[in-house]
This record gives structure tokens, C-alpha cells and sequence, in this order.
């Protein structure tokens, strides 16, 4: 028996506004435990909380961009649970009538595009944090109150690759709209995922796990990879799956059972009565809809029309907002009309820098910024300088903080191609390699290589190589 | 006539006047606390030394500069025990001021540092249920106060207090006013706000005042009203200044009386001097008529699901983690919440937690929850459409005098019945007061509720200080 996948999503990623969803705490990350903390957020008895506009704002954004139906009137609830990182026992969340529902994400996987579906898209407030200790255990409330946004996809999501690729797109929405930082790591995005297999082709779902605990992209893909191979083996051992709850064991590449469905809490969801229901109006959602900039998937066809770039480039050149917009400023202080060359710096010898220090192209910081960047390419492009040496100078540029074109004066870099004091350099290495000269005349091709490097090392290495070998060829055939 | 006993408007003209200091009040109330506390116990955690806190400088007013105020135990005062008179908040001590607390403190009060009895999470009518011990009625110590906010009630019917704050969720403020014979209000939901309240039921609950008489209670709700940002539910509208409603008469007063609450269950003595007020109201110029609320019967059961809903889910805060009592000696988490709450919560408040928790359970949420929501929209419109036509309605505040201590402990539903006249205005979020209106054979004090329309506070004031001026019953004292 054949089977396929069915995923769905379910993500949840920090909104970064200064302050928390309900209080004037601020969310930044990383303080003192507890340092981040008032009566409202610690749930004191007596405090009420108070929506904070600026998540309300980000969240309908998202909801647009995700093509979501932003619903006129929505309101929050109470999901109640006992847990000690959950200051007042239970969560403001949406329950019944949320934020917004029923958008998409097209996503492209694969080599083959794909529409997901978004069921919802609602707010909430996010828990504190429980340390561990020997005999005891902590709780750290400054996450308590962080605005969360809850994204939750329909179940059209068929292999664990495409769930990867649906969250590096979603992040990339995301850090467009620049309303979250989306970094897993910090848990500024955390991802849970529902999978079941069915009989291919067959329209009736099997029972499905939820996987949780995984702090990657790549984590994502390999529980899930686990989870198809490990649903697979029962089903072909004829065993049935059971509902259950899973934690992604990252050393040990592997799923293990959490809770089953008979020990599912009962959440008892109820109108937040703290919170009055709010209308969201037209002129609102309107407003927002302006705010949005040109997301990556229209930007991207742009690119290749404008730049004429190639799919593969412009892709990853949109990928990031800030990147985008970095390369899209190199194009425009570029004179030429093909802007490819620009392209394959930025994806090259740029990305590989940045890629050490394990930062994006838009924050290398080069100096002289993109004008001595544009600069340096137009030199190798016109071959006053070797693509060799034009990428060591720019490694060296960012590393000394000294400009490109100070490392080449300094170091007086740019080639000699002028055929005339070629010619000459030319001349005298012929007379003092006789033997050599003799050689290519016989047919040892080598030998001439030998010849060129001669010239290059009485020109400092400054010598066009490949003017250099035309001169000496015409020279040597003539005689 | 000891200062103590005199209203807060009589004191500011004499503070005024520089006839007596702030001094020589708070020295009468101390040594009327001394001499009658042991017997009324409308305090809790009494010492031997009273404190007053309070700002009198750079207040924004000082409409009641030098006055003192007493503050029920479930609202938040910086750096005082606040313990909703329950054995889990054991030595809480918030950080910060309730919003109320705030502005009386602007106003230059000053704030008690002990704080009133009641029922445990105002989970009562007869402040039997405090962790503390029941309070007794000033008028016959055998008697309850009524409840929750017993306390208060008691304080100043015993002149122990000139003035006091309580809370009604559905009849906390006006059902001990009218056992104590004293002036007590219910706001519309939303006049006042509910930050810094420790929450029974959010979208029930009120802070209203307790007073001598009418125009004290005008004077604390000009003091207590207002827009605050902190509390979402607080209405974003000015408040009139109420002393203005004074003095203004009932000529031309439409008068609804609600058929539905003269029914089986009102005592004959109570239903006689609650239709002697009316036909009072009447030779002073208004005109009453009989109206059907025909949603009433629903109230109680409505607001007992309601109510216990959102207490079951407000109370879950109180687990042993950050404040209040902890059980010691756990083997793990779920011991200590069990052991904490097990032996942190009275009997009410547990039969309260798990009736809120059943109702909303799943499989019963639309059943109960849901409906009852739905039915407390259909009382908001009885209301609604009386209001079309009508001023105020007239009820009585409770269907009796004050019962006996422990005669209806035993009994829940008994004493859910008590509150089953007041009920429907926090349903509803309408305004509501208790005013005195005379007293039973056995000598104990009746109040006359009147409701109004949302915000209609003014109407409250001016009817019930006519009435108030040209009736004895509000200089009545006990003798305690």
C-alpha cells in the first residue's frame, strides 16, 4: 500500500512591538528573569489587561498578507489551564471568532508551486518560561504577555519538504511586514505539526499525531521525515496509529509519545469578560493594506524583469527584505543596463563573507558602502583588476574596515593591460628564456605559460595575463 | 453628637469651618472602633493602632480632604494586607493602589488600614463566610449584616466608619445596605472602575460606596467615577457631578413597579413598608405603575451559571505560585495546587469553583454557559423596554429584614435567594441603590432599591434624596 502525507501547521511567532500584548512591559529579550514584570503581566488579583493596539495592527497586517478575511467583529477568550509559567492559570487567546480566517500562502516547493491554505490567523499572550533546577524549579514571567500571533495552516501540506518551504516563506512574509524577528532559536517562532498518512489518492484521513518541541526549520523537516517513516512501519505492520501528542528528541533524531488524546485537557474556553469585543472597520483594514510593502513574491518577477536577473538569483536576492532592498540600491549605482555581475557579487564573494560571520549581505559592513562595492565591480569587470584579486580586496576591505580602492592604490593592484609597456616587458623576457622560445616553437604549448608567468613576475603580477599571453603568441608566430 | 457619627459632607463644612481638626475624627472613630468592634467585628486583622493612609497634598481636589474611608478587604491598597478575608491570600500585600483607591486618595481621603469583613471572594450574602468570622449586625448582634460587603455595611450603620467601598456583583453593595439601614449603591457597569477589585465576576462586578445618607454617596461617586485606562471595561464618558441631582424633587417621576417582585417569598412586612414608601413617592408628586419584567424568574439561575463561570476561571490565579498561602511539603505540582487551594478556599468558594468549572466544561458549555448568556441579554431587554417609558423601578432590595446568623448556612440555595431582587441589575448593568425605608416590628431596618437606565445614576440621587428628606429613617442609629 502506497501512502501520502497530510501536514498541517500550526505557528506561532512573537509580534515585536516594544511593549507586551496587555501591559506596558517591554518584550525585549534576554534581561534578568523577572526583570520585565508588573501586576498585570504576573496576573496580580486586581489587575485587568489592556489590548495593546500596536499587536492589533501587526496582526491584522499579517492577516492581509497572508490573504486572510479579517473579521469585522472578534474578541478574546480565556483558555483555561493549570501551569505554573501561566501567571493567571489561564491564556487570553481566540477562540470562536478570531482575528481572521480562510487566506493563503503560495508557496513554491519542489519545483512545483502550491497553494496552502490558512485556516486562521489569531492573537494571543505567550507564558513564562520554568526553570529547572536540582530540587526546585523557577519561573521566569518577562516572556509572560509577549504578543503572539497563532498561524494555523489547513492540512495541505504533503511532505516534509514542503513544509520547510512553507515556513521559509511564511518567515520571509513575516520579516517583510517587519513584525517579527522569527527566530527559532529565541523562540521568537515556534512551529507544532499535525501528520497522518492516507492511502494515496484516497479521500479519507488516517489518525493523525502532533509533533512538538522542534526548534528548527531543519527540525521541522526531520520529525516529520521520522513521523512518515515511523506511521508507515505501523501501518504496514497493521497496526493502527494512535492520537497522541509527540516531542521531537533532537539528539536522538526521534519522536516520543507526550500525552494521548484520552489525557487532552478540557480547555473551557469562555468570552474574556476583561476584554469587551472589538469592531474592526474598513477604514482600518485599509489603512493597514497601505502599510504593506511589496512582498517577495511579487518582488521577485519584478527583479527578473527590471535586472534581468535569473530566476534562480532573484529568488534568493528577495528572500530577505533588507537584502532585497540592499541589492536593489547596488543595481540602481550600477551603470550598466545587465545588472547580472551585480547579482552574482551579491550571491558570491559577498554572501561568502557574510556567511562567516553568520549575517545576512545587507549587513556586511563594507567600506566606503555600496559606492566603493560598485566600484570594485566595474575594475574587474573592465579588467583593471582580476576577479582573483577583486574578491581577495574585498574580503580584505571588510576585514582592515580599510575602502577597496585604498587596498589597490596601497598595494598598487591595478593590472597593466596597455599592450605598449607590455610589449616591452615582453621583449626582454623572450631574450632571457631563449631555450623556453624555442620549446613553443615546437610544439611544448606549456611553454609558453612558462613565458607569461615570466611576464607576470617582472610586472609585479600587475600584467593582464591575458593580454600578456596574446602578445606573446602574436609575437612568437611572427617570427 | 460624636464626630464619627456624623456624615462626610457635615464633617468637611465643620473641617471648613475650622470648628474641629482631622484629628479629633479619627480620634472618635478609633475609640468607637475600640468600644464596639469586639461585638460588630466589621474590621478584620484589627491592632492595637489604627493608620491612615492617604495623600492630602498635591491631590487633584480635595473634595474629601481629611475624611476618612474604610475599604472592603478585596480591594487593592498598596502595601496593606488585601486577602479578599480568605485564608489563600494570607498575607498579600498588593503593590499598588486600586484605581479607586487612587482617587480617593487624590481627593485627599484618607484610607484605613483596616480593612472591612466579607465573604470570602464576596462569595455570600451574610459575611458568614469569611475566613475571619461573621460580622453582626449592628441593630441585633444576633443578625447578620448581610453580604459580601457585610463589613462595610456594618461600619458605618455603627458609626465606625463615616464612609466605606464595597463591591456588588449581585446585591453584595445593596443587600447589606438594606440590613444595616444605610445608603448603598450599585454603579452602572462601567461608571466605576474595576482595577485594582480582585475579581469575583468580571462582567458582574461593581465597586460602589456606603454612606450616611444620599449626598455623601453623591460626593464618593463624584470621587469614584471615571474613565480609567486600565480597565478595558470602564466607560469612556464624563461624569456629571452628582450633588447637582440633589434637591431637585420627584414632581413628574415615572415610577415602574415590576409585578414579578411582589410575588410568594417577599415577607408581608417588608412588601407593606416597601408599598408605603411608594405611595410616599407618589403624595410627593410622582406617578408609579404596575410593569412586567417577565425574565425575572431567570435571574437567579442565570447569574448563579454566569457568576460562577467567571469565578472559577478568575480564582485559578490563586495556586500557591507567586503570593498568599502555600501549602508546604509537596511532592510534586499537583499536590500543591490541590493541597494549597484544598486548604486555602472555604466551602463556598469551592462549591463555587466547581459549579463555575462544570458549566463550562466541554459537553456543557452550550447547555448552561451559552444559554445563560443568552437569557441575560432577554433581561436586558425587559429592562430596556420599562426604561422606554419609565424614570426609575422601584423594588424591594431584599424579600426580608436580616436573618439569623447561621440560619441559612446550611441551606445554599436559601441564601442564593436572598439576593434574587438585586440580581437583575448587574445582569442587566444598570444602576441601582438601596436607600432606608423603614424598619420591621422586630426593629430591623427595610431598603427601597431603585434602578435606572444605564448612566442613570442621577436619577437614582435625585429620587432617593427626596425621599430621604422628607422620611426619618436615615437618622435612625442602632444602639450598639
Amino acid at each position: 500500500m502506497e501512502y501520502e502525507a497530510v501536514i498541517g501547521l500550526e505557528v506561532h511567532v512573537h509580534l515585536k512591538t516594544k511593549t507586551k500584548a496587555f501591559c506596558g512591559c517591554s518584550t525585549e529579550f534576554g534581561n534578568a528573569p523577572n526583570s520585565q514584570t508588573c501586576p498585570v503581566c504576573l496576573g496580580f488579583p486586581g489587575s485587568l489587561p489592556v489590548l495593546n493596539a500596536v499587536a492589533l495592527d501587526y496582526a491584522i497586517k499579517v492577516a492581509i498578507a497572508l490573504s486572510c478575511k479579517v473579521q469585522e467583529y472578534t474578541k478574546f477568550d480565556r483558555k483555561n489551564y493549570f501551569y505554573p509559567d501561566l501567571p493567571k492559570n489561564y491564556q487570553i487567546s481566540q477562540y470562536d471568532l478570531p482575528l481572521s480566517r480562510d487566506g493563503f500562502l503560495d508557496i513554491e516547493s519542489e519545483a512545483k508551486l502550491k497553494r496552502v491554505k490558512i485556516r486562521r490567523v489569531h492573537m494571543e499572550e505567550d507564558a513564562g518560561k520554568l526553570i529547572h533546577e536540582k530540587n526546585n524549579s523557577l519561573v521566569d514571567f518577562n516572556r509572560a504577555g509577549m504578543p503572539l500571533l497563532e498561524i494555523v495552516s489547513e492540512p495541505d501540506l504533503n511532505s516534509p519538504q514542503e513544509a520547510y518551504d512553507y515556513l521559509a516563506s511564511l518567515k520571509s512574509i513575516l520579516e517583510y511586514l517587519e513584525v517579527s524577528d522569527c527566530d527559532m532559536e529565541k523562540g521568537s517562532l515556534r512551529c507544532d505539526a499535525n501528520i497522518s498518512l492516507k492511502v494515496k489518492g484516497a479521500s479519507t484521513l488516517g489518525t493523525k499525531t502532533e509533533l512538538k518541541n522542534m526548534n528548527s526549520f531543519k527540525g521541522v523537516r526531520d520529525a516529520l521525515s521520522f513521523e512518515i517513516e515511523r506511521q508507515g512501519e505501523r501501518l504496514a505492520e497493521g497496526q493502527t496509529i494512535i492520537q497522541e501528542t509527540r516531542l521531537w528528541d533532537v539528539k536522538e533524531s526521534k519522536t516520543l509519545p507526550m500525552r494521548t488524546k484520552e489525557e487532552a485537557q478540557d480547555y473551557r474556553y469562555f468570552p474574556e469578560p476583561d476584554l469587551p469585543p472589538f469592531i474592526i472597520s474598513d477604514e482600518k483594514i485599509n489603512e493597514i493594506k497601505k502599510s504593506i510593502p511589496e512582498l517577495p513574491q511579487e518582488k521577485c518577477p519584478r527583479f527578473i524583469k527590471v535586472y534581468g536577473l535569473s530566476e534562480y538569483d532573484a529568488k534568493i536576492l528577495v528572500a530577505s527584505k533588507k537584502d532585497a532592498e540592499f541589492a536593489e540600491e547596488c543595481f540602481k549605482q550600477y551603470q550598466n543596463k545587465d545588472k547580472k555581475p551585480v547579482a552574482n557579487w551579491l550571491i558570491g564573494p559577498l554572501a561568502s563573507i557574510a556567511s562567516k560571520s553568520n549575517i545576512s549581505i545587507s549587513a556586511v559592513e563594507i567600506p566606503g558602502g555600496k559606492a566603493e562595492f560598485i566600484k570594485l565591480i566595474n575594475l574587474e569587470r573592465e579588467g583593471s583588476i582580476s576577479n582573483l584579486v577583486a574578491k581577495s580586496v574585498l574580503s580584505e576591505s571588510v576585514e582592515s574596515k580599510d575602502p577597496a580602492s585604498k587596498i589597490i592604490q596601497e598595494k598598487n593592484l591595478i593590472q597593466i593591460s596597455d599592450s605598449g609597456s607590455l610589449q616591452l616587458i615582453a621583449e626582454e623576457v623572450i631574450k632571457e628564456n631563449s631555450k623556453s622560445v624555442n620549446d613553443y616553437k615546437q610544439g611544448k604549448a606549456n611553454a609558453l605559460m612558462f613565458l607569461v608567468g615570466q611576464v607576470m613576475k617582472k610586472s609585479q603580477g600587475k600584467a593582464n595575463p591575458k593580454v600578456v599571453q596574446e602578445i606573446l603568441k602574436r609575437r612568437l608566430s611572427d617570427a | 453628637m460624636e464626630l464619627n457619627s456624623l456624615t462626610a459632607h457635615a464633617l468637611i463644612e465643620k473641617l471648613n469651618k475650622k470648628e474641629i481638626t482631622g484629628q479629633e475624627i479619627l480620634s472618635a472613630l478609633n475609640s468607637r472602633i475600640k468600644d464596639v468592634d469586639s461585638k460588630v467585628r466589621a474590621y478584620v486583622r484589627v491592632g492595637k493602632n489604627t493608620e491612615f493612609k492617604g495623600s492630602e497634598a498635591g491631590g487633584q481636589s480635595n473634595s474629601l480632604k481629611g475624611i476618612p474611608v474604610s475599604i472592603k478587604d478585596n480591594i487593592c491598597t498598596e502595601g496593606l494586607n488585601t486577602e479578599c478575608c480568605s485564608k489563600i491570600l494570607e498575607g498579600f500585600k498588593p503593590p499598588y493602589d486600586a484605581t479607586v483607591i487612587r482617587k480617593l486618595k487624590q481627593s485627599g481621603a484618607l484610607i484605613f488600614d483596616f480593612k472591612t469583613n466579607m465573604d470570602e471572594f464576596a462569595f455570600g450574602s451574610s459575611t458568614e463566610n469569611s475566613f475571619f468570622g461573621p460580622t453582626h449586625n449592628p441593630w441585633d448582634l444576633d443578625c447578620v449584616p448581610g453580604g459580601s460587603s457585610g463589613g462595610s455595611a456594618a461600619a458605618v450603620a455603627a458609626d465606625e466608619a463615616i464612609l466605606a467601598i464595597g463591591s456588588d456583583t449581585g446585591g453584595s453593595i445593596r443587600q447589606p445596605a438594606s440590613f444595616c439601614g444605610v445608603v448603598g449603591l450599585k454603579p452602572t457597569y462601567g461608571r466605576v472602575s474595576r482595577y485594582g477589585l480582585i475579581a469575583f465576576a468580571s462582567s458582574l462586578d461593581q465597586i460602589g460606596p456606603f454612606t450616611k445618607d444620599v449626598k455623601d454617596s453623591a460626593l464618593l461617586m463624584n470621587v469614584i467615577s471615571g474613565y480609567d485606562p486600565r480597565d478595558s471595561t470602564s466607560a469612556n464618558l464624563d461624569v456629571p457631578d452628582y450633588t447637582k441631582s440633589l434637591g431637585q424633587g420627584v414632581k413628574g417621576i415615572k415610577i415602574a413597579i415590576p409585578g414579578e417582585y411582589f410575588i410568594e417569598g417577599l415577607e408581608p412586612e417588608v412588601k407593606s413598608i416597601t408599598e408605603a414608601a411608594i405611595n410616599k413617592l407618589k403624595d410627593m408628586g410622582a406617578a408609579y405603575k404596575e410593569v412586567s419584567l417577565p425574565h425575572t424568574e431567570y435571574a437567579v439561575p442565570v447569574y448563579y451559571i454566569i457568576a460562577t463561570a467567571e469565578a472559577s476561571s478568575n480564582l485559578a490565579r490563586f495556586d500557591g505560585v507567586q503570593y498568599g498561602f502555600r501549602n508546604t511539603g509537596n511532592n510534586n505540582l499537583i499536590e500543591m495546587y490541590k493541597k494549597t487551594r484544598g486548604a486555602g478556599f472555604g466551602e463556598e468558594a469551592k462549591r463555587r469553583i466547581i459549579l463555575g468549572t462544570f458549566a463550562l466544561s466541554h459537553g456543557y458549555y452550550d447547555a448552561y454557559y451559552l444559554k445563560a448568556l443568552k437569557v441575560r441579554t432577554l433581561i436586558k431587554r425587559d429592562f430596556d423596554e420599562v426604561f422606554k417609558e419609565f424614570d426609575c423601578i422601584i423594588t424591594p432590595t431584599a424579600p426580608s429584614a436580616a436573618f439569623k446568623i447561621g440560619e441559612k448556612m446550611d441551606d445554599p440555595l436559601k441564601m442564593y435567594l436572598s439576593d434574587i431582587y438585586t440580581i437583575s441589575a448587574n445582569l442587566a448593568g444598570i444602576p441601582a441603590i438601596s436607600v432606608p425605608c423603614g424598619f420591621t416590628k422586630k426593629g430591623l431596618p427595610v431598603g427601597l432599591q431603585i434602578l435606572a437606565r444605564p448612566f442613570g445614576e442621577e436619577t437614582l440621587f435625585g429620587v432617593a434624596h427626596c425621599y430621604e428628606q422628607n422620611t426619618p429613617w436615615h437618622d435612625m442609629k442602632p444602639k450598639v
